[in-house]
Order: structure tokens, then sequence, then C-alpha cells
């Protein structure tokens, strides 16, 4: 018998082209790799156990969808009866295809066919046992796992909340076309097996052939022409879908997997556009999570949000406006079941935008005009701790002022690198895109740093914190103020007696997302208050809106972010707002009904003989909170 | 020109009529909040740049409205971006991206 009928061209050759379409993208993303990646990917095939841990999260990711079960059940298993059920009917097919054809060479057809093929003439009761019976009552089973996962998705479209879900990602047309194929093919194959099974008689499992059966008892049929039909329309959404594949999100499926494998060969995102930074656009499945927990939506702005901006990166057409849109709060990194880089795509974005513009920063290297003359600023004491305040600590002179008596008080010898002001640590101009320009600044800081010949840098701003750990490269330790002062604590070199009651903490973008510094700031606050729980905390924190990663927000819009912010963290009735940001404490002060405290001042309050460390105007009711 | 009885310096003129305004008005349309600036000059109060070196951001404003293009290059230029000014800005101008979009409309002017 020959299997072939003209029915199965249209996926056959949709087969052959999506096939072709994903090599073709997989190619060309690897051969645009830096060399060093290419050597380490195949370094990666080399070592077995590297491929089979990759394996094993394409497993748990592509088809489990572990990190989406644990965003939300429903959501998760919706994704996981798709991508699973799919899979092992492909596989079980398959095998099962094969008892028939006695060959383990099958065209790629016949098993997504087979029914049409075969009508097997089995005893229905009891078959369950027989190993074509066990084949049909697995694939059906399958089937009906797929269906349920349909019937799920459509439910999400009108009623996403209930998949934990506020806002799901707007469509585009072709996004429709194949999502429309993809709802259609399981429908159409339950149908085509069906009404096969109940024309012939024999041939379904527990659910094709108890629909067919139905299907002949409400409208008896003589033609074959019916199921051959549905045959034909399962074949062509197949096709469809094949074809729209890689014009659309679903192009995920396949670049999932080849991004897993970057990741697991060791590959990194880089400062410009690579093969990798193509397969994390291309990896996007546009779930839509990373809508919910961007705090711009409190903003009411909606069209920036990561899904929308790698969207318009696929597209090739961001709008400027859009790139800057971006508070870099890394809270969509974090929740993205992908595990994309959203930040760092976003500042690839950036970088290109500025790549023409110059800066001149020549004015480091001599003696300006200016009120303070540059030469007495380029031979700092030495010292064994530097302490760098950082631009925004000179806005909060509490802090600084708080930093530099616990400082005196643990008895450490220390210098303040920027007391006349300070050399930006160059994150801000690297947020804009101009990393190369924020190297002569950081060339500057790294020598004023290196000239006290401390061992300890200490900085109060999570901002600078973050690019002198990831960016400068320095022989030195660094550390948060929040870490050294916890260290300054623990050594009993700073005697804390007051107790503060009700502190709630937010985590600052940069500590805490940006750097991983969850522990400290607590730890050393439970030491002097109460902390109050704060509904969404640490990796779910919120952003205080007032990031210098974000260019085209209004003063009014981040207003709005730091007013949501700040319902989140007052939920519980604190008495204070700690953060460990100057940053931070500057945009909620200006809303805060409670005071906003740096940890930097509440740990200066809490020390014996309290010469009040915050400011003047909320030092005086200090003593109301303080017990 | 009426003769008035005295000179007038010729290079601190600023003819209205005929200065640059392409990017002024590039600025204003990408980035509107400039136009809430009172000159109060917080900003410049504020400033990390302008701590060590000649460098106002106030008068950039100026610079823009003149149509000094060349002087305005010059002095964009040493800006650390820092966003200080922007957080003591009782206006809330949006000064980081002023900086930027003045950068994008030198890029286009030429």
């Amino acid at each position: 018998m020959i299997n072939f009928n003209l029915f199965v061209l249209p996926f056959f050759l949709g087969l052959i082209y999506v096939v072709f379409a994903i090599g073709r993208s997989w190619y060309r993303w690897i051969r645009s790799l830096p060399a060093s990646d290419k050597v380490r990917l195949t370094t990666m095939f080399r070592q077995p156990r590297q491929v089979l841990l990759a394996l094993g999260e394409v497993c748990t990711e592509a088809l489990l969808h572990r990190r989406m079960w644990k965003r939300n059940p429903l959501l998760g298993y919706m994704h996981m009866s798709f991508a699973l059920g799919w899979f092992l009917l492909i596989v079980c097919g398959n095998l099962e295809s094969r008892y028939y054809s006695g060959s383990h060479l099958n065209a790629p057809y016949y098993p997504i066919f087979l029914k049409f093929f075969i009508h097997d003439r089995l005893v229905i009761f009891f078959e369950v046992f027989s190993v074509p019976g066990f084949f049909r009552f697995l694939m059906d089973l399958l089937l009906l796992f797929v269906l349920s996962g349909l019937v799920l998705a459509m439910v999400k479209r009108k009623r996403s909340k209930w998949f934990g879900l506020k806002r799901t990602a707007e469509f585009q047309l072709t996004d429709v076309v194949s999502l429309t194929c993809l709802w259609l093919i399981f429908p159409m194959r339950l149908l085509a097996e069906s009404f096969t099974a109940g024309y012939y008689g024999s041939g379904g499992g527990f659910l094709t052939q108890s629909l067919g059966n139905l299907v002949m008892t409400v409208m008896p049929f003589t033609s074959e022409y019916i199921p051959y039909s549905m045959w034909w329309g399962y074949s062509l959404v197949l096709g469809l879908f094949f074809i729209t594949l890689p014009y659309t999100r679903y192009m995920h499926i396949p670049t999932e997997v080849l991004l897993i494998f970057f990741r697991h060969a060791g590959i990194r995102p880089k400062k410009w556009y690579s093969g990798f930074s193509d397969a994390e656009v291309l990896a996007c499945s546009r779930c839509g999570v990373c809508i919910d927990v961007c705090p711009l939506n409190e903003a009411g702005i909606v069209d920036a949000q990561a899904v929308y901006f790698i969207r318009g990166l696929r597209d090739q057409y961001v709008p400027e406006s859009v790139s800057r849109m971006c508070l870099l709060c890394g809270r969509c990194q974090e929740a993205c079941p992908v595990g994309l880089h959203t930040d760092s795509l976003r500042l690839i974005k950036r970088r290109e935008l500025v790549s023409g513009q110059e800066t001149d920063f020549s004015w480091l290297a001599s003696a300006a005009p200016g009120p303070v003359a540059l030469e007495t600023r380029h031979i700092p004491r030495q010292a064994e701790v530097a302490y760098f305040a950082g631009c925004m600590s000179h806005l909060t002179p509490a802090v600084i002022r708080s930093m530099r008596r616990i400082m005196d008080q643990a008895g450490i010898n220390w210098v303040q690198l920027d007391e006349d002001g300070s050399v930006c640590c160059g994150r801000p101009l690297m947020v804009a895109g101009k990393d190369t320009q924020a190297s002569q600044l950081m060339e500057f800081n790294k020598n004023q740093v290196l000239a006290t010949g401390a061992r300890l840098l200490v900085t109060s701003c999570p901002i600078c914190y973050r690019v002198f750990r990831e960016d400068y490269n320095l022989p030195v330790r660094i550390q948060h103020h929040s870490q050294f002062i916890l260290d300054l604590v623990k050594t009993g070199k700073i005697p804390l007696q007051a107790h503060f009651r009700k502190v709630a903490y937010h985590d600052p973008c940069d500590l805490g997302r940006g750097s991983g510094v969850y522990e400290a700031p607590r730890e050393l606050l439970t030491k002097i208050a109460d902390l109050v729980e704060v509904g969404q905390d640490a990796h779910n924190a919120q952003c205080c809106g007032g990031s210098l990663g974000i260019f085209t927000a209004t003063q009014e819009q981040r207003n709005d972010m730091a007013a949501a912010a700040l319902d989140v963290l007052l939920e519980n009735q604190p008495e204070v707002l700690a953060t460990a940001c100057p940053l931070c404490k500057k945009t909620f002060a200006k809303q805060s009904p409670v005071p906003v405290k740096d940890i930097a001042e509440l740990v200066c309050d809490a020390m014996p003989n309290p010469v009040y460390c915050s400011a003047s105007g909320q030092s005086r009711r200090a003593g109301s909170y303080a017990t | 020109m009426i003769h008035f009885g005295y000179g007038v310096m010729a290079d601190a003129t600023t003819d209205y009529d005929r200065n640059d305004r392409r990017i002024a008005e590039y600025l204003l349309e990408h980035e509107p909040s400039v136009n809430l600036c009172i000159g109060c000059g917080s900003c410049t109060a504020a400033c990390s740049t302008g701590r060590m070196v000649e460098f106002n951001i106030r008068r950039l404003h100026t610079l823009i409205r003149r149509g000094e293009t060349l002087k305005l290059k010059k002095e964009i230029m040493k800006c650390m971006f820092c966003g200080k000014c922007q957080l003591v800005c009782p206006r809330g101008v949006n000064l980081r991206n002023v900086i930027l979009t003045i950068n994008r409309a030198l890029e286009q002017t030429g």
C-alpha cells in the first residue's frame, strides 16, 4: 500500500519550509556570534555533562514550563499542555506508526495522518492491553490533554485574571493568523480522526471512536469524502501554521531551545547586538508576564513594556522614546519565564542611538577655573577605607553626615573621595548608552581610589555600587554602606542603643535585583528596628520611579510610579520608611506621609548620645518613633 | 539701523529674526517640559560638573534660544549625566532627556 495522498502536501511543504527557515536563522545567529562565543559553543558540545544539563533545561522550561507554573499554576498547565502534549503526540505518533509500518523510516506525514491510512480492526474493549490498543488510548489521551489546554487558552482570552495576568500582550495581524491556525490544528485532528473512526467503525480510541460513533448516530453519512475533507482541513491548518511560524511569536518554540544551549555554553549578552541578541528577541513568546510587573503601568504608559520593546526590535522599528522609556529596574527580567535579559537588550538599543555623540571630559585632567581647583582633588589622603558618597548622596547630606559619624565612631581610618563634589561614577552615562564616554570618568575615579591605598571602597549609592562592581575591575573590595555597617555592627564596633518600631524597607533596584544585595540591609535593620512586612519586596520590589534609567517619563508619571510604590510599602502602616539609596529616598520623600530614612541615618540615630544625624526637619520628630 | 550716537558690539547682538531656531524647535517638540523652566538656577547650583569646571546648565537654555549652536555643542559635551539637576528642579523639567534631545538635534542640524 502506498501511504500517500494529495492532502498531505500542505503539511509536508509547510514542514519543509519551517525546517529550512529555522535552520537558516540558527545558522545566521551562530555565524554572527563573536569568535569567543563560538569557541564556548563548540567546547560545550565536547562536554556531555553540559549538553545533558542543557537538555534537562529544555525539558523543564520548553516542555514543562516550570517557571510558568511558578507564576501561576493555571498558566503553567496551559503552556505545558500545548508544549508537552504536542511533543508527546509527535513522539508517540511516531512510535505508533513504526508498529504499523514495521520500519524505522517513515515519511514525516505518515505518523501525522496515520489514522487516515490505517483503519485497524481490533476489538474496542480491553484493547488497551494490546500494543495498537495502547497507542490508540495514549494518543487520544494526549489529544485530550492538548485540547484541555486549548480550552484554557480560549478562556484566557476573556478571563486573563484567572491566569494571574491583569493585562496580556496585544496582537499583530500575523499573530492572529498564526493563533487561529494553532487553535484549529487540534480540533481538526479530533474531527478528522473521529469522522474516520466513525465511518469505518473502528480505528479510534476512547475519545475519537466514541465521538465518531456519536456522529454516525446523529447524522449517518455514507460518503468517505466527509472525513477526507477533514483530513484536508487538518493538513491545511498545519501547513499554514508552519509557514507563518517564522514570522510570528511562535518562532519562540524552536528559538528557546537554541537560547538554552547558548546560555549553558556560557554565552552572555554583549554590549552590541549579536546572534545571541537575535536568539533572545526571537525567543520572546509574548506571554505578557512582563506587562503586569512593569511599574510603567502605574503611570499609564502601556506601549513601552519589555514585550513591546522586544517586538519592536524584531520588527526593526523601535521609536527612540520607547527605547528610553524604561526604568531598567529589572522587574521584567526577574519575572520573564524565558529568562531574557530585557535590560541589556534595551541598553544595546540605546547604545546604537547615541553612537555618534561625543562628550568632552578633558576638564578632568586639567586644573579648571571652577570653584574647586582640581589639582587638590588628585591627591587623596591615604586611608584604609575609601568612601564614595556618590552624586545623589550629595543631595541627601544626612546620609553623608551619618556615614561620617558611623565611621568615626568605629575608629576607622577613612577618606571621602568626593568630599568637594563628585565626578560621576559613570553609570548614568552608561544607561544612556554612552559607555565609551563613561570610561573616561571611570578612569578618573579608579585612579582616585587607587591613590588612597584603601583596601575597601564603600559607597552610599547603589548605582555607584553596581558600576564599581561590574565595570571598574578594581583590585579593592567594594561594599555598599549597608553591608559595610552590618560588618561594623557584627564586629561590635558600633554600639546600638535605640530601637525603632515599625520600619518598612524598600529594596533599591540597583542594590537588590541589580546587585543581589537583599539580606545585608534587612539583617542590619532587624538589629535596630522591627521590620514590617511589605507586600512586594526583594526580587519583586517596586521601583521608586526616580530611576536614572528612564529618560522620557515626565515628572507627573514619575510621581505616579512613586505613589504606587508607596501604597505597597506603607500598606502595613510603618512609622518610618527605610531605604538604602539616596535616589529612592529623595523620590519618596516628596510624597511619603511618613519620614523616609536611609539605613545609615537609622543606624546613626540608634547609636548612643544621639546627635541626630537625620535631616534637621525630621530629626525633631525622630524621638517620636524611637523607643 | 537708527543712529543712537553710540556703537553696538557686533558679536554681542542676537538677531532674533535671523537666528537658528532649529534646535529650540526640535527640543520643544521632543521634550516639551523644557518650557516649564523658570530659570531659577537650581540645576546649575546642584550640578556636579559645574562644581569643577565652568559649566552652566541653565545657560544652555539661553544658548539654545539665541541659536548659538557652536557654543552649545562645546558646552553640552561636559555633562556627566548624573541627574542631580533633574532631581532638584522645582518645575519637573526632564533635564537628562533635554541633554539627550539637544544632542540628537545637534546631530540632525549638522
